[in-house]
Parts: structure tokens; C-alpha cells; sequence
């Protein structure tokens, strides 16, 4: 295999922990709440559907079991911001680290096991194409993931809810005053934004590698949440980020396969490299910046 | 339970002071509840916790070395905070620190003048304020939120270091442990308790909140930095530069950040290591928080956090209790006082269906 075929068939894997966690931050902050929790909420459904896996050897129970955790810590975050309407960048970061030392508490005993990962199909004859057939041989989760960005960007643009979510997130108090229950809506989103962050955390875990270790999440949650930028707030684009950044994270393995001496820690740091730049980039531009960002983003709704 | 907060006519003081207490009660109880479920003698952990580091004059002379760095991170942070300017990669800034301040033992091993440790000491602000210049620039320049380039930088700082440790700063004789030579006496900072290891840091740290204190409460500087962080349009208005309140923000904190760094290594460790910040930059946002973020708040809630950091070592000895417990108390405790302070500027009052 090319390093180009290596990188073109492994990056929708490495993309999803990724695109399933900013998909979920993307609807929270879509409703105006900004959750700086998923890099902890990830890895509390990382360790816990680690065990789950390990202990059942069901993928589906580990994915429930870790979704429903980060769930759990999500609404952990929800408490303080709707009903005490904390700061919510304080309550986000609480919550990041009560979820990470959980993980690390629950899942001590694991650490540096492994299972086994879901399986790969291929499509037919698309599998077949020269250099690029790799990209169509994936697990279900992957395709799941896929469908998931496409259904999101509909619901935003063509349905009843997605408008209802835009218009809580834009201008809460004229979305109060016809009726729309604001916080039941936030907290709605919170909750899904956590179930998929959950998600997240458990391919990381028992699909892309599959094993569990503290720290392993290692700054994708902080992505997902800069992704959500990235796309300007708009479903299809913060997905192409997702997979702009899977490819980059497969860099480090490219380059080591290939023996150029680069020191591997530089490599490691390009993700972040990489978003500090894209962050300075796509908001310089601030008129367009504000066009599309969320105008209630972190603030608290009062009645 | 339905409830509906109304505002206070004026910030509840009695509450201010109660708040951070309500929180430590309501940690104490959910940590009990979260030890219990892991099988695990709770009570006796959560003693361990949180009395023991208070039991004896070693344990509590490890908590006042531990109070410098967190006290130094946390009054820098809360500048920021309090106007609006939120600075998550203290952990990154205080790493740049060490690395600068180790920069003096490890290119000059043999040096023996006096001015080493003070050079280390400027060196590392220089170094935690640079880091931080780099997210102010990004923040002003090309309006890049700051919370994310922060943190981004900090994950990055933890490659420099790595790959420092693993390559050209590499102690030759350290059997291959990633971390530099043992620093020199004179790079040491000098001792302030004998027979402890409590060394001048815990100075610097009460100096920078003296200051702090000063800057916040008494200074038109400080005055600006609030109003702009609660009231931005009436400090447009007054001509306050929203870009000058970034730039002091972030260089302050990220100044205070390096020095805590430079001390650690220069202090406890003597030497750079991996496990050179033990989450203290995140630590010492919570510290922030729960102090109020009033500089003398943040020295009592400094001490506080610090005695659930040696609380933890002991624990991991005694009670078998993973130091990651910390980090769920950390968490719990921010969480708890998020919600208690909310009673500050509301009170609670049954709620009454009305109609509208």
C-alpha cells in the first residue's frame, strides 16, 4: 500500500471520533450553549464502553453504555447552566474534569488491554477502483457517521426542529415568547451533543484502537470543539474538517513508515499546529464569521 | 422541583463566603457516594483526603509547597477571567516557563554565580509570558478565540517538552529516563522553612496575589479590566480597548504561569522533567473560581486545593485510591460552587405558575 493509498483508506476511521463528537457540539452550540466538556466526555465513554466490550464482547452494548455515560456528564453540565445559569466556559471545563478523572478511576484496572474491533465490509466494485478502492472498505460505524452529517445538515436546513433549534440558539427571547421552551430544547441538545460526543469516545476506544489508556483521547475533543468554528457553524463543512483532520492525524504514521527523520513529537503536535492556524484563518474574516456564528453562543437565557 | 431565581437587589456577602463552603460540603458528600460505589472504604478515604495532609508538620509543609504554583497560576488566571478573557492553557504557559528556566542549567552546567536561579526565575516569566503573547496575537490580530489557541498550545507544549527530553536536553547519564542532568546547586531556589522542602516560590506567590490585589482592586488598570469584562459596550463607550485588555490579560497570567514553572523546576524537582506541571494549570482554574476570583479568596482556595493534591498522594498510598480521584473532587468541587454562587445575586423562590 502507498502512503496516498494508506492515507485515503484510513482517514474516514480516524475522522470519526472526531466528526461523530463536533456533530454533537455542533448541535449544542447551534441552540446557543457552548459545552467545553467533550475532550472529558470522550474519554468517560472511552473507558467505560472499553469495559463494557471487554467484559460483554458486544460492540452495540459498549457504544450504548458509553454514550449513555457521556450522557450522563453532559446533563452534569446542563444542572449549572440552565438552571443556575453558570459561566458556561467554567462549567464546560468542570465537567471536562470530573469526566476525565472519572475515566481514569473506572477504568484503572483495564488499562492496556485490548478487544477486538468491529469488522470491515467493503462495497462492491467500488472496493475494486485502483488507489482510491480502500476508502469504501469500512466498519458500519463509519457509514453510520457519514449518514449521520448528512441527516444533520438536512434537519438544520429543511425541518421544523432544526429551525426551532436554529431559532433558540439565535434569538431565545422571541423563540420564548412564541411558545418554544428554551431550555427544554437546550437541555434536549446538551444531552444529544453528549449521547454523540459518548460515541465518539467509545470508537475511539474499542474500534480505531481498540484499547483503553489515560489520556488516550488525547486533544480530540478540543478539536471537535475548534472544528465547530472551523465550519463556521454549518453541518457539511464542519464534517469536511472532521476528515481534513483525520487524514492529518494518519501523517505521523505515514512518515514514520516511510523512515524520513522527523522528530515524531512534531508530528504529534501538527493537529494542533494545524488548528491553531485554521482557527486564525477562518476568523480573521470577522464580518463573515459573524454572518454565521451562533448569536446567543454561551449566553444564559433568562425568562 | 420547579424554582424560579430572582434577582438580588444587592450581591449577597453572607453568600459570597458561604458559597465555596456549601461546595466543599456537597463534594465531600457525592466524592463519599462515588468511593462507596468503587468498593472502597469511604469514609477512611475521604478522611485521607481531606484531613490527613493536615495531621502533621511534613504533610502540611508538602501543601505549602505545593500552594505556590497553584497561588501563582490562579491570580494571574483570574485576572482574565474577570475580564472575560479566558485563559485555559496556564499548563502550557507554566511548561514553556520551566523549559526557559532550565535552559541556564542545561547549556551551562558548571556556572556557579549567585545570579543563576534569578536568571532562571526572569527567563521562565519571559518564557510563560511569550507563549501566552502568542494567543494574545492570535486573539487580536486574526480574532481567534482564545480558549481554544490556548489549549491547542498547551498540548503543543507538552511535544516541545517530550521531544526536548527525549533528544538534544536528554540527561546522557540518566539511564535513559526522559528527563535533563540534575541542576546545580546555585540554580536551586534557596529554602524558606529548614528541614522542609518549602522554598522561596511560596514568596513569589504571596508577592504576585499582594500585587494582584493591588492591580484588581485599587488601580484604574484593574478598574478597566472589570468593567470591560462585565459591561464591554460601557467600556467601549469610555474607550477602553478591548485589545489592550487581551494583551495585559493574557501576558500576566502567562508571566505568572512561567514563573510557577521555572520555580517547580528550580525547586522540588531540580531538575526538567515530563511530569513537570501535575495539572496545574487546570487545577489552578478551579482555584480561581472558588476564590472568588478575588485575590484573597484565591489565597485561601490555593491552599485548599493544594492540601487535595497531597490529600491524594496519601490516599494513593493509604486507601488505595487512584490520584485521578483528585481530578473528580477538582471537578465536583467547581461544579458544586458554579451552582452556590448563583445564589450570590439570586434568590431562590418557589415557583409560582404564571401566566404570561
Amino acid at each position: 500500500m502507498t502512503p496516498l493509498e494508506f492515507i485515503l483508506a484510513g482517514t474516514l476511521a480516524a475522522a470519526t471520533p472526531l466528526l461523530l463528537a463536533a456533530l454533537g457540539e455542533l448541535v449544542v452550540e447551534k441552540s446557543g450553549v457552548l459545552n467545553l466538556g467533550v475532550e472529558g466526555m470522550m474519554a468517560l465513554a472511552a473507558a467505560v464502553s472499553f469495559i463494557v466490550a471487554y467484559e460483554t464482547g458486544n460492540h452495540l452494548l459498549a457504544f450504548l453504555a458509553g454514550g449513555v455515560a457521556s450522557m450522563a456528564a453532559a446533563l452534569v453540565f446542563a444542572l449549572p447552566v440552565l438552571s443556575f445559569r453558570a459561566n458556561q466556559v467554567a462549567a464546560g471545563l468542570a465537567v471536562g474534569i470530573l469526566a476525565g478523572g472519572l475515566s481514569a478511576l473506572v477504568g484503572r484496572s483495564y488499562e492496556s488491554l485490548t478487544v477486538t474491533a468491529l469488522p470491515k465490509f467493503s462495497i462492491p466494485l467500488l472496493t475494486e477502483l485502483p488507489v482510491i478502492g480502500g476508502v469504501f472498505r469500512q466498519d458500519i460505524v463509519v457509514w453510520l457517521s457519514v449518514a449521520l452529517a448528512f441527516a444533520m445538515a438536512w434537519t438544520f436546513k429543511r425541518t421544523r426542529l432544526g429551525w426551532t433549534i436554529r431559532s433558540v440558539g439565535e434569538n431565545p427571547n422571541a423563540a420564548h415568547a412564541i411558545g418554544t421552551s428554551v431550555l427544554g430544547l437546550r437541555l434536549a441538545c446538551i444531552a444529544f451533543g453528549g449521547l454523540l460526543a459518548g460515541f465518539g469516545g467509545a470508537y475511539a476506544s474499542t474500534v480505531y484502537t481498540p484499547l483503553w489508556a489515560d489520556g488516550m483521547i488525547a486533544g480530540r475533543g478540543w478539536i471537535a470543539v475548534a472544528l465547530v468554528v472551523f465550519g463556521t457553524w454549518q453541518t457539511g463543512r464542519v464534517a469536511a474538517g472532521a476528515i481534513l483532520f483525520g487524514a492529518l492525524s494518519l501523517g505521523e504514521l505515514v512518515v514514520q513508515a516511510t523512515g524520513v527523520n522527523i522528530p515524531s513529537q512534531l508530528l504529534a503536535a501538527l493537529p494542533y499546529l494545524a488548528t491553531i492556524i485554521v482557527l486564525g484563518l477562518i476568523s480573521s474574516n470577522r464580518q463573515r464569521l459573524r454572518m454565521y456564528s451562533v448569536a446567543s453562543l454561551g449566553e444564559p437565557f433568562r425568562r | 422541583m420547579q424554582f424560579d431565581l430572582v434577582r438580588r437587589e444587592r450581591a449577597s456577602v453572607r453568600m459570597a463566603v458561604l458559597a465555596p463552603l456549601l461546595a466543599i460540603v456537597a463534594t465531600g458528600a457525592v466524592a463519599w457516594l462515588i468511593f462507596a460505589l468503587l468498593g472502597r472504604d469511604a469514609g477512611y478515604a475521604l478522611w485521607v483526603l481531606a484531613v490527613s495532609p493536615f495531621t502533621s508538620w511534613y504533610d502540611f509543609s508538602e501543601v505549602l509547597l505545593k500552594t505556590a504554583p497553584l497561588l501563582l497560576v490562579a491570580q494571574g488566571l483570574a485576572i482574565g477571567f474577570r475580564a472575560r478573557v479566558f485563559n485555559i492553557g496556564a499548563e502550557g504557559q507554566l511548561v514553556l516557563g520551566a523549559i526557559f528556566a532550565s535552559a541556564v542549567p542545561v547549556y551551562f552546567p558548571d556556572a556557579t554565580s549567585p545570579l543563576l536561579w534569578p536568571a532562571m526565575m526572569l527567563l521562565g516569566i519571559l518564557g510563560g509570558a511569550l507563549w501566552a503573547a502568542i494567543a494574545a496575537f492570535w486573539r487580536t490580530a486574526l480574532n481567534a478565540n482564545e480558549i481554544l489557541v490556548t489549549l491547542m498550545l498547551s498540548l503543543v507544549a507538552t511535544q516541545l517538552l517530550n521531544w526536548l527530553l527525549l533528544g538534544p536536553w536528554k540527561d546522557p547519564a540518566g539511564f535513559n529516563f526522559p528527563q535533563s542532568v540534575m541542576f546545580q546547586f546555585e540554580a536551586m531556589l534557596p529554602t524558606l522553612l529548614p528541614g522542609t522542602r518549602v522554598n522561596i516560590s511560596l514568596i513569589f506567590a504571596v508577592v504576585v496575589s499582594l500585587a494582584a490585589f493591588v492591580l484588581m482592586q485599587r488601580s484604574l488598570t484593574g478598574y478597566r479590566l472589570v468593567v470591560g469584562g462585565t459591561a464591554p459596550k460601557a467600556a467601549g463607550y469610555a474607550g477602553f480597548s478591548a485589545s489592550h485588555a487581551v494583551w495585559l490579560s493574557l501576558v500576566l497570567s502567562g508571566a505568572a504561569a512561567g514563573l510557577a514553572g521555572a520555580a517547580e523546576v528550580a525547586g522540588p524537582l531540580g531538575q526538567l522533567q515530563r511530569s513537570v506541571s501535575q495539572g496545574y494549570g487546570f487545577a489552578a482554574i478551579i482555584v480561581a473560581y472558588l476564590g472568588g476570583l478575588h485575590p484573597i479568596g484565591i489565597m485561601v482556595s490555593s491552599l485548599l486545593m493544594a492540601a487535595i493534591y497531597i490529600g491524594g498522594d496519601n490516599a494513593m498510598v493509604s486507601a488505595q485510591l487512584p490520584q485521578a480521584a483528585v481530578r473528580v473532587v477538582q471537578g465536583l468541587l467547581l461544579v458544586f460552587y458554579l451552582i452556590a454562587v448563583t445564589l450570590v445575586r439570586y434568590r431562590v423562590v418557589r415557583h409560582r405558575s404564571v401566566t404570561p
